[in-house]
């Protein structure tokens, strides 16, 4: 009990200040609803949102969206990693231009991906794939350079097949620098989602955020998206933590 | 020399003749064994001593076939190495265990390698364990254990195979004297139970002479035999042998000639230089 209240306390108090801060500025700088709205209002559009079926189509779409553009881009993200981690031409030849298309803003390769693709699912999952791509490559491969050689000489001694080095030993071993990779590669996933909703299309959270501000014209709306959009955030922060430790503990 | 004949049983654990090998350092040949030739009986102890880098350890990984002879021969039972030998198990320095696999999956891990079934591995791994005094350790991990039960668990693994040889790379020498001059009354015991051929790396001369049928002196780099001193003291050995005369007697004449390998004509006038040049021969 007092474990747990330890636990939870801190953030709780944390999380009460914040609001409660969030609401004095409101109240003594009298802000109207549309330039600032207060938590308690916020909160209330939030629920109504769920009541009246705001959120969920919009919430789906962009669950949609981050769940192929994730999926397709961590997927290409590993082995890329492991080759630039094992191969020296391969970093000469390819990593002047991952570094350059990181360089470039994904909001200012969104509407040429548009352009090309539409703004439906593809074009979507495209940009997130895109701001996915980068960091988990980059950490696998830094995971990969990382692993102990002499554990891969005493793999070698009992002659592995390039196969089982890489499963048996390297990926085991380089484990925990590939899932931190997943994690900024999960919340950057959000981000890319919204980035490419706003570009167009009908449904997502970043289509509601424009709604909202746009043509509907409610800021507690906005607001209640952006609360959404957060907890999506931590929830899939949050999972991706739970695979991590399951994997760890088969492994 | 016909068509493949099955090897002759007389053929020594280990024959190396006219052994070469260097490394390449910014495109330059840096030799490191130049022409070690060497017999090794089968079911014998070996120890290999020599001055710090003259090569011992790469040695071993010849033998291993981790590393390509650039010249000379490398046959273990008669039949050549030409890579990673199944016929040899090498214990390197650090025990090298996967930190994330329990002990008895560390065992195994040769044998899955080897493609052998779940069940078969894992009752030959619980065996070894037993072997090496582990057996209620077998769901631990490495890093819980302690420095000596890890290094027990690498020659378990390295026995997995059933290497007929077993190549020790100064197994024992992260580990206190007490310690130390245990393990080395268990390997002679495990030595006698799996009746393999050892072939071990020491800086430790009591401990050479202890373990050892033969203690083969190497030369600095690039490395040669020097010297080969028979060690005349008969088996089963127990710790309070290490105070026979034979045994000081061994060790001074292996001193003599670790003296003539580092080329000290003062030191070997003197007969200072075991306790000069290995700081590390008073272990034991």
């Amino acid at each position: 009990m007092s474990v747990a209240r330890r636990r939870v306390l801190p953030p709780l108090v944390a999380f009460v200040g914040f609001l409660a801060t969030w609401q004095a500025i409101v109240w003594m700088g009298d802000y109207p609803a549309f330039i600032l709205p207060g938590p308690l209002l916020v909160a209330e559009r939030f629920v109504t949102g769920w009541v009246e079926g705001t959120f969920w189509p919009h919430l789906a779409t962009t669950l949609g969206e981050i769940a192929v553009g994730f999926t397709a881009g961590a997927a290409a993200a590993m082995p890329t990693g492991y080759v630039l981690a094992r191969s020296r031409l391969a970093d000469r030849v390819l990593s002047p231009y991952l570094v350059a298309a990181q360089a470039v803003p994904i909001l200012a390769l969104a509407p040429l991906i548009a352009l090309w693709f539409g703004t439906g699912l593809l074009a979507r999952s495209i940009i997130v794939a895109l701001v996915v791509f980068f960091p988990v490559a980059i950490s696998v491969m830094v995971a990969i350079r990382g692993v102990d050689r002499r554990l891969l000489e005493m793999a070698r001694s009992y002659r592995v097949t390039r196969r089982q080095r890489i499963v048996l030993v390297e990926i085991p071993a380089a484990l925990p620098g590939i899932v931190g990779g997943l994690r900024i590669g999960i919340t950057l996933a959000v981000v890319g989602a919204i980035v490419a909703e706003w570009i167009g299309g009908e449904q997502g959270l970043g289509v509601l955020i424009n709604l909202a501000r746009g043509s509907l014209f409610d800021i507690p709306l906005l607001f209640a998206t952006l609360t959404v959009i957060a907890l999506l955030g931590i929830a899939l922060y949050g999972s991706v933590l739970l695979v991590e430790r399951h994997v760890a503990a088969r492994t | 020399m016909s068509d493949a004949p099955p090897p002759a049983p007389a053929a020594p654990a280990i024959r190396l003749a006219g052994l070469r090998f260097a490394f390449l350092v910014d495109g330059r040949t840096v030799p490191v064994l130049g022409g070690v030739d060497l017999e090794v009986e089968r079911r014998s102890v070996i120890a290999l001593v020599g001055p710090n880098g003259c090569g011992k350890s790469t040695l071993l990984r010849v033998i291993a076939g981790l590393l390509p002879a650039a010249g000379g021969l490398v046959e273990v039972e008669g039949r050549p190495v030409s890579g990673p030998d199944a016929r040899v198990g090498l214990v390197f320095q650090e025990p090298r265990l996967l930190p994330w696999r329990s002990a008895l999956a560390n065992v195994a891990f040769p044998l899955e390698v080897a493609g052998h079934e779940r069940a078969a591995r894992e009752a030959r791994a619980r065996d070894l364990l037993g072997l090496v005094g582990l057996r209620d350790w077998a769901r631990t991990r490495p890093g819980e254990l302690s420095g000596g039960m890890r290094q027990r668990l690498a020659i378990a693994r390295a026995l997995a195979l059933q290497p007929s040889v077993l190549l020790l790379d100064e197994p024992f020498s992260a580990l206190d004297a007490l310690t130390r001059e245990r393990f080395n009354v268990e390997l002679l015991r495990l030595w006698e139970r799996i009746g393999s051929t050892i072939v071990l790396v020491t800086h430790s001369i009591p401990e050479a002479v202890f373990l050892a049928d033969r203690v083969v002196v190497l030369s600095p780099r690039p490395a040669a035999v020097a010297a080969d001193v028979t060690v005349d003291l008969p088996r089963p050995r127990r710790l309070a042998d290490l105070d026979a005369a034979v045994v000081s007697r061994t060790a001074a004449e292996i001193r003599a000639q670790l003296g003539g390998a580092t080329d000290d004509a003062f030191a070997v006038a003197t007969g200072e230089v075991g306790r000069h040049d290995e700081p590390d021969a008073v272990i034991a």
